[in-house]
């Protein structure tokens, strides 16, 4: 995805700036709500211009993969663009008529008004992290959702859900609780939860190989994601 | 959105192997190798402490094979030397994993830091041993380095990561670079087919230098490193055995097969070896010509 959005041609270049639209939109404006202080409205608004200037002055065509990573590079030219902004005391240019994949600040602002962001401000780099895992993951999770309905393992899906997606710790379900309620032994549900964890874990991995700019940057990430949680 | 509660559970899925099902449960992190991590876990069962070697997650179907034979390759090696392996299989989320025996020690270059060379050509020999009942068992270790050596209470060594250990007459195709640089025999370096013993006689070599340290200037040591690390395998030790023997016998103080003496080579290693002997016969002498010249008067 990243590689692509240097692409001379002008189809792949939108698709791949579209794909890190919908993968970074989220945490972008959590970040400039947070970071910025900014008002919904306001980060809202710079978000959408962010990535929009991002696609029309090839932003991101400076990303070297050797200095870093890309989640980094992208928060720098972030934080320059929203600090420039503000200097020209908030005179957003608008854009001409590019519309990117649907950016529901509606949500995302009722996400961050549920969230817990009294730490976040002090632990910025952190809560950027935690907002662009939590979109990671929930791309991973949409794709697990399709390929289960189309391949006929709708099931496999269910538990996944109520078993590893629920809020609620107290009201997870046993085994033998989702055996019950769907009518199959307990053994099924294991092997299905099993299948349904192995088959997330591999598309976790496919979205992330797209969000990286190089085959090293994908394997310091995988890396870094399989080890950075305490037993 | 994903909860905090289901971003923790997931990423703990990804992690954190799934033991449910399995003897063990994971008590910490030991260490992180280049396809696995190893974990201390503790078997239910038999109420004790083990070491888990489980393939990461992002390690590819065919590469965790590896894990399989490196198992494989520890549970056909038994000896002292070489780290013993309790169980292998596939967990609940599809990684292969394998129990060992928990080590407890460290490893040789910080254990060597506090030794005197003494100790340190001890401990080499012992290394020596392992490698060479591996190869006599028909199992080139091609990743020796001081990282997988580990050294315990007694001095008792023991033999690590034989992930990219290959067996005698077993296919691999070639061009494939696995090891550690500055360890590396030239031919392993350039992935050539015929990798065989005498790129593990290149590592203990280079290993051996480093335990004789920087300041080694006695030369039959520094012949013998530099027969053991010669870029070219035909002119090395045929075997770690013939190595042994010569770092051995340097140890005794008798003449190595590695280097040729001169007279006076030869005359200060006797006379340095039978030292003792050579100061008492002396002493005695001068004691003798004191007395005598004490009588005259």
């Amino acid at each position: 995805m990243i590689a692509s959005l240097g692409s001379e041609q002008p189809d792949v270049r939108r698709a791949a700036f579209d794909a890190l639209a919908t993968a970074y939109w989220k945490a972008v404006f959590k970040y400039v709500r947070l970071k910025w202080n900014a008002t919904a409205d306001e980060a809202a608004d710079l978000t959408q211009s962010f990535f929009l200037r991002a696609y029309e002055k090839a932003y991101f065509a400076g990303f070297d993969p050797e200095r870093g990573r890309f989640r980094t590079y992208l928060r720098t030219c972030l934080d320059r663009f929203v600090a420039k902004v503000r200097q020209e005391h908030g005179r957003l240019k608008r854009g001409g008529a590019i519309e990117f994949v649907p950016f529901d600040f509606a949500e995302a602002e009722s996400e961050l008004q549920r969230q817990h962001t009294g730490d976040a401000v002090q632990e910025l780099d952190a809560f950027f992290h935690r907002e662009w895992l939590r979109s990671l993951f929930g791309l991973a999770v949409d794709r697990l959702r399709v390929a289960c309905e189309t391949g006929g393992h709708a099931r496999r899906f269910t538990i996944f859900e109520r078993y590893d997606l629920g809020d609620d710790e107290s009201a997870r379900p046993t085994y033998a609780v989702l055996a019950s309620e769907l009518a199959i032994s307990v053994t099924d549900v294991t092997n299905e939860l099993a299948a349904a964890r192995r088959e997330f874990r591999r598309v976790v991995l496919d979205v992330l190989r797209e969000q990286c700019a190089s085959d090293e940057e994908f394997e310091h990430e995988a890396r870094a994601l399989g080890s950075s949680r305490d037993l | 959105m994903i909860s905090d509660r289901a971003l923790d559970r997931l990423h703990g899925l990804i992690a954190v192997p799934d033991l449910s099902g399995t003897r063990y449960q994971l008590v910490s992190t030991l260490g992180r190798g280049g396809m696995a991590t190893v974990y201390l876990a503790r078997d239910t069962t038999l109420d004790r402490e083990v070491a888990l070697k489980v393939v990461d997650w992002t390690v590819d179907e065919s590469s965790a094979s590896r894990l399989a034979q490196e198992a494989r390759i520890l549970a056909s090696l038994e000896h002292p030397g070489i780290v013993p392996v309790h169980d292998f299989g596939q967990l609940a989320d599809g990684r292969l994993f394998y129990a060992m025996k928990r080590v407890r020690g460290v490893r040789l270059d910080r254990w060597a830091a506090t030794r005197d060379v003494h100790e340190r050509l001890g401990a080499f020999l012992r290394i020596c041993d392992a490698v060479a009942f591996a190869h006599a068992h028909g199992v080139v270790h091609r990743d020796l380095k001081p990282e997988n050596v580990m050294v315990g209470e007694f001095g008792e060594v023991l033999v690590l990561d034989w992930g990219i250990a290959r067996v005698r007459g077993q296919s691999e195709s070639s061009g494939l670079v696995a090891g550690t640089p500055d360890y590396m025999a030239p031919e392993q370096v350039r992935g050539e087919r015929t990798v065989d013993e005498r790129a593990d006689v290149y590592a203990l070599g280079t290993m051996l230098a480093g335990l004789a340290g920087p300041g080694e200037r006695h030369k039959a040591l520094l012949a013998i490193t530099a027969k053991a690390t010669s870029p070219d395998a035909l002119d090395r030790y045929s075997s770690v055995d013939a190595l042994r023997t010569d770092v051995s016998r340097f140890m005794a103080g008798l003449a190595v097969g590695a280097h040729h003496e001169s007279v006076s080579d030869r005359l200060f290693r006797v006379v340095h070896r039978h030292r003792l002997a050579i100061a008492l016969v002396l002493a005695y002498l001068a004691m003798r010509l004191l007395l005598l010249s004490v009588f005259q008067i």
